[in-house]
Order: structure tokens, then C-alpha cells, then sequence
């Protein structure tokens, strides 16, 4: 094994890359401007969109009510709300957006709840939708109160006390720190962000180094120098290898500065209520090291994969699909109630995600981490060889 | 010194079975010669040339280039080689420089034998005003000077030219006729393929007529007349290859 050679051809690949745009772009750029894009300018966006949607007075209509005057004063004289003139067309008008809900009140309500029945009241709206779920949040909470009020006029006249109805109180309390919460509710996301752009910051390279070779007529020209084709991949592949990792180190670092930033922007808070924002150095480092066979792994299948083509274009249409193969286990890692076992240790990339999401929240089950990281050692391995026999193929060099 | 042994190189095609691209292919070329392999497209030229190159690895039979045997020694051909074809592009990113200092690298030379040779071959093929600047920045004619020297750099024995003169405007193919001329003059070994017999009547010592991955016919342009009374190559390879 010649250093030396391995030496030269990295560095002369590293200085070709550097001056590719399209590999700077995946390199460096993406992942600098996807955290905070991700981050901060959706989670602002998506707080600033929910803030106006709850400060407009949504457009009502309400249904019968006509034998309940009482109630019809009460409802006129929320100013949560805008009552608009009723019509049968109702649902149509809340599916085109032009109200937000409607409610309708059974014939005989107020003597109905005078009766002691219990009528039920309608309210329609549009599932899914932000500014219907507002109209009908602002029906509901205006009918809980009419309820609650019923129930303690009612117990009042009869000499009860309201607790009759509570006799005792049911309170949820968190027990996990504030680092694992974040975790639990962050941890999937990065690990499978991280993957994922370890992934796309190889791919142009792994192209550009092959398929992009052979297409521009160089693969001839260095299979003509004394390079040994292993010491030519094992460069190329370095530089895939740095291209992997320079993206994973860049999306760490934006990823860190994206969540203060949005911390400082009180984006969190306003969404997440009391969760403090916690992500350790040792944490993010541990990431970072069980994704460091995952990056092997990714460089030589890439490589391995890209040669294979004829030319840029070809190699794209055969390496998007691994784009999906690499983010199925990803976002399954994310699925509620999939969690780390010996046997998901030894799926790859599912793996590795798992094992980060328990690494964010600080849990560090030390058995589960030495198998990830052997076992992604041992496919990482076996698609460097892969790769290595690739290039002693004639058939697929000189593929044409 | 090249010598080719009972070259054999068969590809398998899904659709076409088994093709003999090059056919039991004997020859010999000496120090200071230019052997030249005149064929159709398709004749098995190129795969020939690849085969001394050791880009491609024989299927049967062998050769030997500046005394190494292609199968068992293929880096020590490589290194005593200087390989070019109209397939084998630059690096479009990298500077005349830095393209021709990656290969020299790559041949061996220690920095300071590099520098020598490059300012040696750059001096002499009149490139010094573009050295620095970028390969996909210059002309036609510039790149095949950046070709030559890539090639020219650890100064090999042996050169070996795949139809070199394709695609290229007259002054450019001038200038690499000329530069095939001078290495025999340096006294290398030298072998090119070609299918232009103006080329071949110009340069070649030795001709070898070569149709379907078979060498038909050998020998000098004044023996080939002599056996097949013509005088004009065109004519002598019309006669060859419709046997």
C-alpha cells in the first residue's frame, strides 16, 4: 500500500473538488444554511403564521338558538367571535374557507337544560385546518363555561358543593430532565438530519470522481499513470470520505447555532411551552462518532455505485433511490415507539439513528453502542471492498 | 523496446456473445522506430494500444514494454510509458501546471527532478504562458500541448499514440505529427494507431494492417508495394482487408 500515491491522488481530488461548485454547494452550503433555514426561519414563520391566525376574529354562524335567547345574547356578545347570517349552505362555506365553523343549537335549549336533559350541541368545522380549529376551539371553550356554569347554578340550588362533581384532582408531572425532553422531542430529528446530509454532501463528489470522470475522458487518462487502481480509489475515496464529514461537522455546528438561536428568539417557548433547549458537547461528539462508520459506509457505496454509470446524469438517476433507501430507516428511527434492540443495532442507519436520538437525551446504553458501531464498522468494510473490486472491473471502467 | 506475444483480448457482450477484439496479435518495435497499426474503426486498434498500456489486461498471451511483461509488471509498463489518446482528456479544474506536476507525481520524480523537467517540456513546447491557467480555459491546440507534456514528463522510453491526430484542425495534427517524429528522433520506441494513410505512409517504419482484432499484413510501406503491387497504401489496405 503506497501512501505516497494514495497521498497524491487525494490531494489533487480534494483541489479539483474544491473548485466544483456543485460539490461546494452540497459541501458547505446546504447544511450551513439548512439548520437555520429549518430552524429558525420555519419555526418563526410557522409562530408568527399561528400568532395571526389566533389574533383574527373568526367568522361563525350559528344554527337554531331561536327559543334559547339567553344563550343567542351570550354568543353575540363574545367578541372572541363574529357572527355571520345563517344559511344552510353552512358546510360548504366552512370547506370554502368563508367561515371558519358553525354551531347549531337544538330546538328547546334552554328548556331542555331547565328539564335537567342534556341536549347536544353541534359544532362543525374544518379539520385540519388552523383558523377552523380556532373558530371551533373559541365554540368549545364559550359552551364549557355555559356547562360549568349549569353544573354550579344547579349544585348551588340543591345546597351541593362543586367538589361533589371533582372529588379529587389528576396532575401530569415531569420527571426527565430538561435535556431529555429535548431529546426525546429533538433527538430522532437531528441523528436522521445528520444521516441524511452525510449522505447528499458525499453524493456529488462520489459522482463527480467516477461517472463525472469518465464522462470528461479522464478515467483514461489516470488509468494510464502507474497508480495502482487500489491506491487511485482509496484516494478518491478519501475525498468523499472528507466531503461526508465536512458536511456532518457543518450541520453539527449550524444545528448548535441555529437551536440558541432560536432559543434566543423565544420561538420554543412560545411552542413548547416550559422545554429548555439543552444539547451537550459530548453529546453532539458522541453523534458525531457513531455516524463516522455511517459516513464510511455511505463514501464507498456511493463510489461504488456512481462508477458503475456512464456518465453524471445516469449516476444521479441511480443514486437518488439511495437517497430514499437512507431515509426510510432514517424517519423510522422517528416512528413512536421504535426504540433500540439488539436486533434494530444491527440494521444499518436505522441503527445509528436510534442510537443518537438516545445519545441527545443523554442515554448512553454502552452494549447497544459497541454492536452499532462494530457492525456499521463490518458493512463500511464491506462496501470498501466492494468499491476496491469495482475498479479492477474493465466492464465497468470502460462501460460505454 | 516493444514486442508484442500472441495479444488475445476477448470481451463478452449480452447481446453479441463472445467478441475477439484483438486476435492473437504478434509485433516488434524497436528503440527509435514508429510502428504503426493502420486499421478501420473498430479493427481492435485502440484495444491493442490499451493492452500495451496495461489499461486493459489480455486474455490470453502477453507483451513486453521497455523489458517489463504487461501482465506480471503492469505499473513498472505504466511508469516506462507515455500514453496518448484523443480519450484521454485533462482535468478541466486544474491548471496546465498542476495537471502535468499531478502525473509526474505519479510517475515518481522527486519536487526538485519534477520542476526540472516541467520548466524542461514547458520551455520546449512553448508553454509557459499558460501554465497557470486552467485546463477548460484553453484551446484545442493548448490541451494537446498539455497532453504532450503530461506525457513527456518522467521522459519514458516507450510512447504509445491512439489515433492522436482525431478531431484535431490541421495546424494542431501538424504539430503532433511533428512531435511523433521528434521522439523517434530522441530514439523511443514508438507505436500509434491510425486510419488516416497519409499519416502512416509519413511517420511509420513498420506498418501493421489490422482488421478484426487479426494483424493481416506487415512490413514496411516499400515491402507492402513490393507484395502487393500498389503503390499507394489506400490501395495496398483495400487489397489487405478484402482478402
Amino acid at each position: 500500500m503506497s501512501l505516497r500515491n494514495i497521498g497524491i491522488v487525494y490531494r489533487k481530488e480534494l483541489t479539483d473538488s474544491l473548485r466544483d461548485r456543485r460539490t461546494l454547494i452540497s459541501m458547505i452550503v446546504v447544511p450551513l444554511l439548512l439548520f437555520p433555514i429549518l430552524t429558525v426561519g420555519f419555526g418563526y414563520l410557522a409562530v408568527e403564521l399561528v400568532g395571526k391566525a389566533r389574533q383574527e376574529t373568526p367568522k361563525v354562524m350559528v344554527l337554531g338558538g331561536e327559543d334559547s335567547p339567553k344563550l343567542l345574547a351570550a354568543l353575540r356578545a363574545l367578541r372572541t367571535i363574529r357572527i355571520v347570517t345563517p344559511s344552510p349552505d353552512y358546510a360548504d362555506q366552512i370547506s370554502d374557507k368563508k367561515i371558519r365553523a358553525a354551531v347549531e343549537i337544538p330546538k328547546g335549549f334552554e328548556a331542555a337544560l331547565e328539564r335537567g336533559e342534556t341536549p347536544t350541541v353541534h359544532i362543525y368545522m374544518y379539520e385540519g385546518e388552523i383558523k377552523s380549529a380556532f373558530g371551533a376551539e373559541r365554540l368549545e371553550k364559550f359552551f364549557r363555561r355555559l356547562r360549568d356554569q349549569t353544573v354550579h347554578e344547579q349544585l348551588a340550588s340543591r345546597n351541593l358543593p362543586d367538589s361533589l362533581l371533582k372529588p379529587f384532582e389528576i396532575e401530569q408531572k415531569n420527571v426527565a430532565s430538561p435535556e431529555k425532553v429535548w431529546g426525546a422531542i429533538f433527538g430522532g430529528v437531528i441523528g436522521y438530519m445528520v444521516i441524511l446530509l452525510c449522505m447528499t454532501g458525499a453524493m456529488y463528489p462520489a459522482i463527480d470522481l467516477t461517472a463525472g470522470e469518465k464522462e470528461r475522458g479522464t478515467m483514461e487518462t489516470i488509468l494510464c499513470s502507474p497508480v495502482a487502481r487500489t491506491h487511485l480509489v482509496m484516494g478518491k475515496f478519501l475525498m468523499v470520505l472528507t466531503a461526508s464529514l465536512a458536511t456532518a461537522v457543518l450541520s453539527v455546528l449550524s444545528m448548535a447555532v441555529s437551536f440558541l438561536g432560536m432559543g434566543k428568539l423565544g420561538a420554543m417557548g412560545a411552542k413548547h411551552g416550559s422545554v429548555q433547549m439543552t444539547l451537550h458537547a459530548q453529546g453532539v461528539l458522541a453523534v458525531f462518532f457513531m455516524t463516522l462508520p455511517i459516513t464510511v459506509l455511505f463514501s464507498a457505496a456511493l463510489l461504488t455505485i456512481a462508477l458503475f454509470a456512464k456518465s453524471y446524469r445516469e449516476a444521479q438517476s441511480y443514486l437518488t433511490p439511495m437517497t430514499i433507501l437512507v431515509v426510510i430507516p432514517a424517519v423510522a428511527s422517528m416512528l413512536p415507539g421504535v426504540e433500540l434492540n439488539a436486533k434494530l443495532a444491527l440494521v444499518p442507519i436505522l441503527s445509528t439513528s436510534l442510537v443518537s436520538k438516545e445519545i441527545i437525551t443523554g442515554t448512553y446504553h454502552w452494549n447497544y453502542i459497541v454492536l452499532i458501531f462494530a457492525s456499521s464498522c463490518v458493512y463500511a468494510a464491506a462496501a470498501m471492498f466492494l468499491a476496491v473490486k469495482m475498479f479492477q472491473r474493465e466492464d465497468v471502467l470502460f462501460r460505454t | 523496446m516493444i514486442e508484442a506475444l500472441q495479444l488475445t483480448k476477448v470481451f463478452h457482450d449480452k447481446k453479441r456473445g463472445e467478441i475477439r477484439a484483438v486476435d492473437d496479435v504478434s509485433f516488434c518495435c524497436q528503440p527509435g522506430q514508429i510502428y504503426g497499426l493502420l486499421g478501420a474503426n473498430g479493427a481492435g486498434k485502440t484495444t491493442t494500444l490499451r493492452l500495451l498500456a496495461t489499461i486493459l489486461e489480455p486474455t490470453d498471451g502477453t507483451a513486453r514494454v521497455a523489458g517489463y511483461d504487461v501482465v506480471t509488471q503492469s505499473a513498472q509498463v505504466r511508469a516506462s510509458v507515455g500514453f496518448l489518446s484523443t480519450a484521454t482528456a485533462l482535468y478541466g479544474r486544474l491548471s496546465a501546471q498542476e495537471m502535468v506536476e499531478y502525473f509526474g507525481r505519479l510517475y515518481g520524480l522527486d519536487e526538485a527532478t519534477l520542476h526540472r523537467r516541467i520548466d524542461e517540456v514547458f520551455t520546449r513546447l512553448e508553454m509557459n504562458g499558460f501554465r497557470d491557467r486552467r485546463c477548460d480555459k484553453l484551446s484545442t491546440g493548448m490541451k494537446q500541448k498539455v497532453s504532450i507534456a503530461r506525457t513527456l514528463v518522467h521522459d519514458p522510453p516507450v510512447m504509445i499514440f491512439d489515433e492522436p491526430t482525431v478531431g484535431l484542425d490541421v495546424m494542431t495534427a501538424r504539430a503532433i505529427v511533428g512531435f511523433i517524429r521528434e521522439c523517434r528522433e530522441h530514439g523511443k520506441t514508438v507505436v500509434f494507431s491510425t486510419h488516416v494513410m497519409s499519416e502512416a505512409e509519413k511517420l511509420c517504419d513498420t506498418i501493421g494492417i489490422i482488421h478484426n482484432g487479426r494483424i493481416l499484413a506487415e512490413g514496411s510501406l516499400a515491402e507492402l508495394r513490393q507484395r502487393y503491387g500498389e503503390q499507394e497504401l489506400e490501395e495496398i489496405f483495400v487489397h489487405v482487408v478484402g482478402e
